[in-house]
């Protein structure tokens, strides 16, 4: 399973970086969906990877690690609305400069559209 | 417990949703209401520094649960300080929006002020990771909001940019907090520095790697090169209130470093060793040689002073990069100095772009009141580029003082940058406010924005009178820093209560 795990963290951090390099607003965002994907993953794989345990409460031999779980929450969250914010921001940018490409000073290049 | 330590967070947090759901839309009582909550937080600042000094470290626990299971806000000299630096410069800032009008601008400046002083004074007072995690993205969703303030086409297109740099920052920040907790099991600051000690030799290599990339997050706040390329291009574009506001934040990744340096990864842990050291010095060196270029090259007076920023900042983690008592001293003096000077800069760019309609460093028609920000902007570039009178040249006097044994190297460096420096700002200077010509536009009367820059660089000359004081106490703060057994104990780690 840590195999498995691992190598879904890592195909999601290559997808992300690679749409994160991309010149385009809306790839971007993606990128940055698909990296906050793994960074989540990563972060609940911190209190190891346990199965068919209870977090805390309950009687057994093993328990799930519950302040990950917890930590994962709040990234979610605050990822949720940093995408929201970004995606604002790149409609507003799109609509006021008529495209959408990341890069600064560049208005009189119109020909890599 | 002492209460008070939880008010630089409460206040603006209160504050900021009063004025979004009672005072919607009623600039006049958001005004009133952010001058009296600046005063308040300058007044609890200042209480926090005195109880710091006279009664040492104290500790908070939200919800009072015991450390290392609940969330700790610790209160030392150092976050005291920072607090009080906050809160003097979010106050003169504060003045500026209101003189200058740039809070009319948009919806909801004061508001998202408050959240970003919240955000940062979390930041510096709180003593677990994942909290300082949780700060960082509050004061970064603040400072989104506040970046693209009065809105325009590049400045949104900059804010993208800033945004979707930080956040990539935000992620590496969680996978280095997941490293650090699958180690060790915990993230609070004083409970690591008690357990990474006996950290088992096979896990050192996780450890070395989390240090690394806590590195890297603290050097894209404080744009060390080679992250530093968002800073220019998202100070220049933001508003200049803003820009003199933001100093503050290239701090909190100063303050960072110098909290995780001292405190989880000190020189004498064998996991890490000297490993953030030798990342750091270079970097910090490098990012003062091209923030010197920078004001050399600048073509924007804004980009001029974002340039001089990052030049402040190299020369402060020059200071920071050395780990000794004594340049951990000198650090915090130019860290003090670099933040008032910086947001100085930015006001008096501000002041100029505004009555000449754009920032660029030509020589055209005369600047109305051109003797007052003549005057204000050498100031300023007499401050930042570390000549005397101004406290900027203590501060690099002490730096240089501390790296005697490496002189050949850091000062070169240092003196080389500082005249590069002098070549930008006289440049920039001659040019507009020396060779224009003809008649001046009648003067624009703003004594609250001229005042607030004014008050800065009486900050700076009190730093500078004061210099003797302060770096003893400054001094004392390194040492405390340096063994940090004060700090830890503060935490009652396994007791109750």
């Amino acid at each position: 399973m840590e195999a498995l795990v691992a190598t879904a963290i890592g195909t999601l951090t290559a997808v992300g970086l690679y749409l994160i390099l991309q010149r385009r607003t809306f790839p971007v965002i993606l990128g940055l969906t698909f990296l906050s994907y793994a960074v989540n993953v990563s972060l609940f794989v911190s209190g190891r990877l346990v199965t068919n345990a209870a977090p805390i409460i309950g009687t057994g031999e093993t328990f799930a690690d519950p302040l990950p779980q917890a930590l994962v929450l709040t990234a979610i969250v605050i990822s949720f609305g940093m995408t929201a914010v970004l995606m604002i921001l790149a409609i507003s940018g799109h609509l006021q400069a008529g495209h959408d490409r990341v890069n600064l000073g560049d208005d009189a290049r119109k020909d890599d559209a | 417990m002492n209460h008070w330590i939880t008010a630089p967070i409460i206040l603006p947090a209160f504050v900021a949703v009063l004025m979004i759901i009672v005072l919607r839309g009623n600039l006049a009582l958001q005004r009133a209401l952010a001058i009296a909550a600046g005063l308040a937080l300058n007044g609890i600042a200042i209480a926090l520094l005195w109880s710091a000094t006279t009664h040492g470290t104290e500790a908070y626990f939200l919800g009072d649960w015991p450390a290392p299971f609940g969330i700790s806000l610790v209160l030392d000299r150092l976050s005291a300080l920072m607090v009080a630096l906050l809160a003097a410069l979010s106050f003169a800032t504060l003045l500026n929006a209101i003189g200058s009008g740039w809070d009319a601008k948009g919806a909801h400046f004061h508001p998202l002020l408050q959240f970003l002083v919240m955000g940062v004074a979390g930041a510096f007072l709180t003593g677990d990771a994942f909290n300082l995690f949780v700060f960082f993205e509050v004061l970064l969703i603040a400072s989104y909001g506040l970046m693209v303030h009065g809105s325009g086409r590049e400045r949104t297109r900059a804010g993208f940019q800033y945004v979707a740099f930080n956040l990539v920052g935000s992620s590496l920040f969680i996978v280095a907090l997941g490293l650090i907790y699958g180690v060790t099991g915990t993230l609070n600051l004083a409970d690591l520095a008690a357990k990474l000690p006996s950290l088992p030799p096979g896990d050192s290599a996780l450890i070395r790697t989390a240090a690394v990339m806590l590195i890297l997050v603290f050097a894209i706040k404080a744009a060390l090169v080679p992250l530093q390329f968002w800073l220019p291009g998202t100070y220049a574009n933001a508003p200049g209130v803003v820009a003199a506001l933001f100093a503050i934040m290239t701090k909190v990744g100063a303050y960072s470093t110098l909290r995780f340096g001292t405190l989880v990864f000190p020189p004498d842990l064998p996991a890490t060793g000297d490993l953030l050291a030798s990342l750091l010095l270079p970097a910090a060196l490098v990012s003062l040689a091209v923030g010197a270029i920078g004001t050399l090259g600048a073509t924007t007076l804004p980009r001029l002073a974002a340039f001089a920023g990052i030049a402040s900042m190299g020369l402060a983690f020059t200071a920071i990069a050395a780990f000794t008592p004594q340049t951990t001293a000198a650090a915090l003096y130019y860290i003090l100095h670099s933040t008032l000077a910086t947001a100085i800069l930015f006001l008096v760019a501000d002041l100029v772009t505004r009555r000449r309609a754009h920032g660029r460093l030509d020589s055209a028609a005369p600047i109305a009141q051109s003797g007052l920000l003549a005057a204000l902007f050498l100031a300023a570039a007499t401050a930042m580029a570390g000549l005397p009178p101004l406290s900027g040249f203590i501060g690099k006097l002490l730096i240089l003082d501390a790296f005697r044994d490496q002189a050949p190297l850091v000062w070169t460096v240092i003196l080389g940058a500082s005249f590069l420096m002098i070549l930008g700002f006289a440049r920039a200077g001659s040019t507009l406010f020396w060779k224009p010509e003809g008649a001046a536009p009648p003067a624009i009367a703003e004594p609250f924005a001229v005042g607030a820059a004014f008050s800065l660089l009486a900050g700076l000359a009190a730093l500078t009178l004061l210099a003797g004081p302060v770096t003893a106490w400054l001094a004392d703060t390194a040492t405390a820093l340096h063994a940090p057994a004060e700090y830890i104990n503060a935490n009652r780690l396994g007791q109750d209560g």
